[in-house]
């Protein structure tokens, strides 16, 4: 993005300097709740997983933070053009960060359930997948540091193998319980952990969206690369 | 200039949300269209090249700096420049595809056709209703009935009447300056013309009768093509439907108000409406 020139007041640049280190402050803490809650699950860490869920109120008092300090700018600052869709996406992106510490902290938690199980089988699939995510997010991140539109276009492209494993693991997941009904207590956990991994995916991509939005003045085409087609799927037992 | 306006329209649709910046405003078809417009105040070209529609039954803002040319291009399509030596315009403004800069334009009907109201309210030294009546009687010869019923229904429609009905016979000097204002507006729709030009009709005006200036502006577009000139941006983006932006005598650009205040389409006009300029 071209250089932009600085108003010709000078506060006003202070205060979207600082709506925008809130945004990248709150997309800082989520990013650690994710790899917290991904270490949980991988490491079997309860600790890690405390620490995810400790970490949420201090998203959402910062998610309160930004709002209260945008309804400020939209009152007295009237804002209008390129600082009227930062300010707005600001908004938005802060909501889908706030969600994704909700998943983060979500995930957690199912992780110190798991941790009192025994587990047949390997979670390499779900530790790929964690992976996959924690990339997105921490390029996003890095994108709304700077504006950068080609990495939110990168992020928003990449969501589709996110949901080419989910869906993966959603059969493997159902061909388990399948086998033994004692698997069912813990793919079910499994089972929520994946879908809000790869939720964090689609916000992750939503804030891409918004991001681009802001920067370009134009949207990202209505259709995006989606791949979840787990609500259409069906395991059958064998005869 | 066609090619513009087809720009215009198939504007695209950036928003939040989904709702385009296109389906918030379509516009008209051209009242007044300007055609490679130049203009000089002796050898200093005041405006150059300017190509712009002013969509009929509709509002066109008009924004930019001090000297951007804006006010100017008022002076232009009712030729008050006229009145002053030195000052020519060239190229072509076509009202009902007529080109009123043409020498042989009848100035008088002309200034019928095409209202103005200035910046500071300028009623005439008289009663409230011999400030209607006197533009009118220059045009027309109406009976007393027909004059009353004129007068009345122009400063209805300038939503004045209802405070100025029992004293339409006391001096307008009287009246507040908002009340003036609209005096003005009712003056200029009493001789019924097709386009009304608004000079910064409320900057000197207290923030309610700005309110009801606009609302007024609102109501006439039904009847009227209106342009208007101001240095509030956020009036521009209540009142017009297209806007235009001037910067050192050319039109940067003209786009949909939606889209002009959400993501205008030239870097110069982001810079200048989101203050950043100089």
């Amino acid at each position: 993005m071209p250089e932009t020139p600085e108003h010709l007041v000078k506060s006003y640049d202070q205060e979207l300097k600082r709506l925008r280190n809130m945004m990248t402050q709150m997309g800082g803490i989520v990013e650690n709740q994710v790899a917290l809650a991904a270490d949980a699950i991988m490491q079997r860490d309860a600790a890690s997983a405390t620490r995810a869920v400790e970490e949420d109120p201090k998203v959402d008092a910062l998610e309160r933070e930004v709002e209260t300090f945008v309804i400020r700018l939209l009152a007295l600052r009237q804002p209008v053009a390129g600082d009227l869709r930062q300010i707005v996406a600001s908004l938005k992106i802060t909501g889908d960060l706030e969600r994704i510490g909700d998943y983060a902290a979500n995930v957690a938690k199912r992780a110190i359930v798991l941790a009192e199980f025994t587990l047949p089988y390997s979670l390499a699939g779900l530790g790929h997948m964690a992976r996959l995510v924690q990339g997105q997010l921490k390029l996003i991140i890095d994108a709304l540091g700077d504006n950068d539109t080609d990495k939110a276009m990168e992020v928003w492209r990449s969501d589709q193998v996110v949901d080419d494993i989910y869906n993966a693991i959603f059969r493997e997941l159902i061909t388990y319980m399948m086998e033994d009904p004692r698997n069912i207590t813990p793919c079910t956990h499994l089972l929520f952990i994946a879908k809000n991994l790869e939720r964090i995916g689609d916000h992750a991509t939503n804030v891409a969206e918004n991001l681009y939005y802001a920067v370009k003045g134009e949207s990202l085409p209505d259709a995006r690369p989606k791949g979840n087609m787990s609500a259409y799927a069906v395991v059958r037992p064998r005869e | 200039m066609s090619t513009t306006m087809s720009e215009q329209r198939a504007g695209h649709s950036a928003s939040f949300g989904g709702v385009s910046a296109r389906s918030a405003a379509s516009i008209n078809e051209p009242r007044i269209a300007i055609r490679t417009l130049d203009f000089f105040y002796g050898d200093n070209r005041a405006l150059k090249a300017i190509n712009l529609d002013l969509p009929d039954r509709q509002v066109t803002g008009m924004i930019g700096p001090s000297g951007c040319g804006k006010s100017t291009l008022l002076r232009v399509l009712n030729r008050m420049y006229d009145l002053y030596p030195g000052q020519r315009a060239t190229g072509e403004v076509l009202l009902d595809g007529e080109n009123i800069i043409a020498p042989s334009v009848d100035l008088n009907s002309l200034r019928a056709r095409i209202g103005m109201v200035f910046q500071k309210p300028t009623p005439f030294p008289m009663t409230i209703y011999d400030n209607i009546a006197f533009g009118v009687k220059l045009h027309e010869k109406l009976s007393k009935a027909a004059m009353d019923e004129r007068v009345e229904w122009s400063i209805s429609r300038a939503a004045l009447w209802d405070e100025v009905k029992d004293r339409l016979n006391s001096s307008a000097m009287g009246l507040s300056g908002g009340q003036q204002q609209r005096l003005c507006i009712a003056r200029t729709i009493a001789v019924r013309p097709e386009v009304i030009l608004f000079d910064e009709p409320t900057s000197a005006l207290d923030p309610i009768s700005t309110l009801k200036i606009e609302e007024l502006i609102d109501e006439l577009k039904h009847d009227f093509t209106i342009a208007i000139v101001t240095h509030n941006m956020q009036q521009a983006a209540r009142c017009a439907d297209q806007v235009a932006f001037f910067y050192l005598g050319e039109m940067v650009e003209v786009s949909p108000a939606v889209q002009m205040f959400t993501a205008p389409k030239e870097r110069r006009t982001q810079e200048y409406i989101t203050g950043r300029f100089g």
